[in-house]
């Protein structure tokens, strides 16, 4: 680490920070916190590099076409597996858990940052967080034995009524499906979204509240005019960090969806598939190919999530700029 | 009702349009009645049309709730009110829709999960017990689950905190732009992403075999960036007088930061180190690709499967009968309440050790 | 355009503090009356009770009566919401909306009474708000900038603007030049000597000076004792209080002999 010890006091504009590196105990203990920071960036690329080794391996055996093929026989011989229905299932059930948990936790924000008696709001927000600590296996386990058996009523009336979108057609058979997985994943992370929205909802200064008050504004204009435009692009980062969750979940949907590898158009029926679910579920009677496969499919996982994960911290981190 | 001219102002001396301040107003209980109103009628048509599910009770008790409130606010006090309502009667609804699967969870965990939660269940595994029998338990889980968070955290906890140091004490310039960066990337890696890591890079490149250690790799991976989150946060509360007066004493930057930076942030760092720990004891995915399961004990997390809590919980959901379902109920409730305790604890020594200036 | 105030026996309160204690008065139309005081003594609190902002407060409430033109702001059936529309007020700190630009902030209470308006009435309500807080000349080539641009000074009266487009019946200031340099502060005071000639205007000030300067009549605040509310000691023509007060206390404020 002898060629680290120079940089920083240079950079260092004076002050306590100039020769920091002088001394031997200096010169340990900046090489032991800067070498932690370096085996993370490590640690961020030996993902990727491994990944797409293992992947690499795996499209050379794939007989079918990996982005398009609707089936997952890894296993077999010659193997023959593709992304298709998983991507499918996977951005359709993440989509359709930010859809609906997106507009209850900005109410919920709300409520605990303008609506709520003050004696509700500082323990509703306690709540929430405490929430959000809830193991994702008990999600699974939760929606697998009792959100499954309550939603067969639910889904057999939205049939009735809106069965001929197609998307919400159902036809009987346990509502292990990609809706209910869509309902269980925006339960789970509606307490990110929540308490992130809520955080900007509470940094809204309370001079422009107060401006819009004077002009004569109900609450609800106050909240219109000077609250959501400040927390638009928090409450939009908020939803992507969501988002991000919701992709990478992997036991609740794995305990509540009965997967097949068809693509229904019906949203409500059972079948489908998640990259996550997926490889927990069929990992244990892969071969290496079928590891490799899983593998493979991981790497996509992984890109999306951080194209995702990306985009919110890229507009977190304009809107720091905007309002510094 | 509104005294607003829009075109030129009246010429002075002409007599300004009167206002009343006043307007029909409902009552305040009238949010309450409409509510309880909502709910009966709700629940009339729910009987009547033999509607099965509750979920379908409460969605038409949430629609006729916000749309009687807009229609008779609309009615008696205008639009404008209207809308205010509409949107407070919102934001009420989103509140009650979503405490009601929380609490129902909660609820569910407990009631089924005190069926068979006892001594004997915490203390045995499920060695020479059949899934479909009653009985046996969660010990080796337990074991499991400790050992691996242990090891996590043990790799995880320094790495984070000198990464973290590393970028209040030290970070500037390019390398320390880049780690921020990365952290908060390896904040949404998916769990399962961090097991496949481990699997393709410990398993199968270097070809060890399944055991509690392959799983605490993948878990410090998860803790890293939450570590580094909270402890970069507790740090940049320590106020930069306290490090200049150390300094200024001809201290080492060193141990300025190990007996003055550090003490002062303890608290902190202790909160956010457990909140990390509570968030992988939980992890269920890469304990299912890299510890493998186990029914019986195994104390030793080098070496051979292992179990752990959440992992037993899935396991016994697989296997789908009555009995095992008792135990993944119980082992939920078991994992609650070691996750809550956690979550408690260190909610609590943040609240007793808060960084409020002073000494260190 | 402007309405006489009559307060009658009130006081305000922090949850179980009282803040201001027992408070009648009587303000003039189309006049400036100054309220001064020491720090504390309840004056901001008091200017926030006269269009119910004080009740926005967690905890706020407001025992006693203000009347505007014989009708009490604190009867019942009045509506919070109508009574900011017809008693502006204007911030210590400068508070344009910052998303929005500086022709939206001037109509964003307009538009709330909206309905259907057309853009010439906006584009000419714009044009004579902003003549109106001598701020037109400076702002006419970039009304679609953001407000937040501006300086501290063009941003109160972009605040004040703001408050008149709704021509509302009183202007309450509340310090409204403490966060400005002294420039800007003169224009405010110009300004405010011209907007008294449509508006009754109230304005909180720490400034003695300027409190002489634009008031024709001033209130004096003053602490009962050391954790009692606040209250007022007297109110008189602005040129009698800063030469011949008729209580003591008031001549040793003034003179600075105290707070």
């Amino acid at each position: 680490m002898d060629e680290m010890d120079i940089p920083t006091s240079a950079a260092s504009p004076g002050g306590p920070r100039a020769k920091a590196a002088a001394r031997p105990g200096d010169r340990i203990f900046l090489g032991l916190s800067r070498g932690s920071g370096i085996l993370l960036l490590v640690i961020m690329a030996a993902i990727a590099v491994f990944l797409t080794v293992r992947a690499a391996h795996a499209l050379a055996q794939d007989h079918g076409n990996f982005l398009t093929t609707f089936e997952w026989n890894a296993n077999t011989d010659p193997p023959v597996f593709g992304i298709a229905v998983l991507a499918f299932g996977t951005v359709v059930s993440s989509l359709l858990a930010m859809l609906l948990a997106v507009p209850v936790a900005l109410g919920i924000a709300l409520f605990i940052s303008h609506y709520a008696p003050r004696k509700l709001a500082a323990p509703l927000s306690y709540v929430i967080d405490l929430l959000a600590a809830v193991p994702s296996i008990v999600y699974g386990l939760w929606g697998a034995l009792f959100l499954v058996p309550h939603l067969g009523g639910l889904y057999a009336w939205l049939d009735e009524y809106l069965g001929w979108t197609g998307i919400l057609a159902y036809h009987n058979g346990a509502p292990r499906s990609l809706f209910t997985i869509g309902i269980l994943l925006a339960i789970m992370i509606l307490p990110i979204v929540t308490s992130v929205s809520r955080e900007v909802f509470r940094q809204v200064p309370k001079m422009h509240e107060e401006a819009a008050l004077a002009l004569g504004a109900t609450r609800w204009e106050v909240v219109r005019m000077a609250v959501l435009p400040f927390g638009r692009s928090g409450v939009i980062s908020a939803s992507m960090l969501g988002l991000g969750r919701a992709l990478g979940e992997t036991m609740a949907v794995a305990t509540v969806l009965s997967p097949s590898f068809l693509i229904s158009t019906s949203l409500l029926d059972p079948g489908g598939g998640t990259f996550a679910q997926n490889i927990a579920s069929s990992f244990k009677e892969s071969g290496d190919t079928g590891k490799d496969a899983l593998i493979a499919s991981g790497l996509v996982l992984f890109v999306l999530t951080l194209l995702v994960n990306g985009a919110a911290r890229m507009i977190i981190a304009r809107r720091k700029e905007y309002t510094a | 009702m509104s005294d607003l001219t829009l075109g030129r102002r009246a010429p002075a001396g002409a007599v300004p349009p009167s206002t009343t301040l006043r307007r029909p107003r409902l009552p305040r209980w009238a949010p309450a009645a409409l509510a309880g109103l909502s709910a009966a009628v709700a629940c009339g048509i729910g009987l009547g049309a033999g509607l099965s599910s509750r979920f379908q009770w409460g969605l038409i008790a949430a629609a006729l709730f916000v749309a009687l409130t807009y229609g008779l606010t609309a009615r008696v006090e205008g639009l404008r009110q209207a809308k205010d309502r509409l949107a407070t009667s919102l934001v009420w609804t989103c509140f009650l829709v979503a405490v009601v699967p929380l609490v129902s969870l909660v609820q569910e965990t407990i009631a089924r999960g005190v069926k068979v939660l006892d001594g004997g269940f915490l203390s045995h595994s499920m060695a020479g017990v059949l899934t479909i029998q009653p009985g046996g338990g969660v010990y080796h889980a337990i074991i499991g689950t400790l050992e691996q968070v242990g090891l996590a955290t043990a790799i995880a906890a320094p790495v984070g905190l000198l990464t973290a140091v590393y970028l209040v004490e030290y970070g500037r310039g390019r390398l320390a732009k880049a780690v921020t960066f990365f952290v908060d990337v390896m904040t949404g890696v998916p769990s399962i992403v961090a097991g496949l890591f481990v699997l393709s890079f410990w398993i199968i490149m270097l070809d060890f075999g399944y055991s509690g250690f392959a799983g605490a790799m993948a878990l410090a991976i998860l803790m890293m960036p939450v570590v580094v989150r909270s402890t970069e946060e507790m740090l940049k509360l320590v106020p930069n007088e306290l490090r200049e007066a150390s300094l200024a004493l001809g201290v080492p930057k060193w141990r300025t930061i190990l007996k003055v930076v550090l003490p002062t942030a303890i608290g902190g760092i202790a909160t956010g180190v457990m909140l990390a720990v509570a968030r992988v004891a939980g992890e269920t995915a890469p304990i299912v690709l890299l510890v493998f399961g186990s029914q019986v004990i195994n104390n030793n997390p080098f070496d051979g499967a292992q179990s752990s809590l959440p992992y037993y919980i899935y396991e016994q959901w697989a296997a789908g009968n009555d009995a095992s379902y008792d135990r993944a109920w119980a082992a939920a409730l078991v994992l609650i309440a070691f996750v809550m305790i956690l979550n408690l604890v260190a909610r609590g020594i943040a609240r007793w050790k808060a960084p409020k200036g002073g000494r260190g | 355009m402007a309405k006489r105030i009559d307060v009658g026996g009130l006081s305000a309160y922090y949850g179980a503090h009282k803040a201001i204690d027992d408070i009648s008065m009587t303000v003039e139309p189309r006049s400036v009356t100054a309220f001064i005081g020491p720090s504390g003594c309840g004056k901001s609190t008091f200017l926030r009770t006269l269009n119910r902002m004080h009740e926005v407060t967690p905890g706020g409430r407001v025992e006693g009566k203000v009347l505007l033109d014989d009708e009490n702001l604190y009867g019942p059936g009045v509506d919070p919401v109508s009574v900011r529309r017809t008693v502006g007020m204007v911030f210590q700190r400068p508070n344009p909306f910052p998303t929005m630009s500086i022709y939206e902030n001037v109509v964003a209470g307009v538009r709330l009474n909206g309905g259907r308006l057309r853009k010439s009435d906006l584009d000419a309500t714009v044009e004579r708000s902003l003549q109106g807080a001598n701020l037109w000349k400076e702002v006419k080539d970039r009304l679609h900038k953001p407000g937040a641009g501006l300086s501290g000074g063009q941003q109160q009266r972009l605040c004040i603007a703001r408050a008149i487009a709704v021509e509302p019946q009183v202007l309450l200031m509340d310090e409204p030049c403490s966060a400005l340099d002294p420039i800007s502060t003169l224009a405010i005071e110009d300004l405010i000597g011209e907007l008294k000639e449509r508006f009754t205007i109230v304005i909180v000030t720490h400034n003695m000076q300027q409190a002489a300067r634009v008031s024709d009549r001033t209130a004096f605040f003053n602490l009962a004792g050391v954790g009692q509310p606040g209250k007022l000691v007297e109110i008189d023509d602005t040129e009698r209080i800063f030469s011949n007060p008729s209580v003591q206390a008031t001549e040793d404020y003034i003179s600075g002999r105290f707070g």
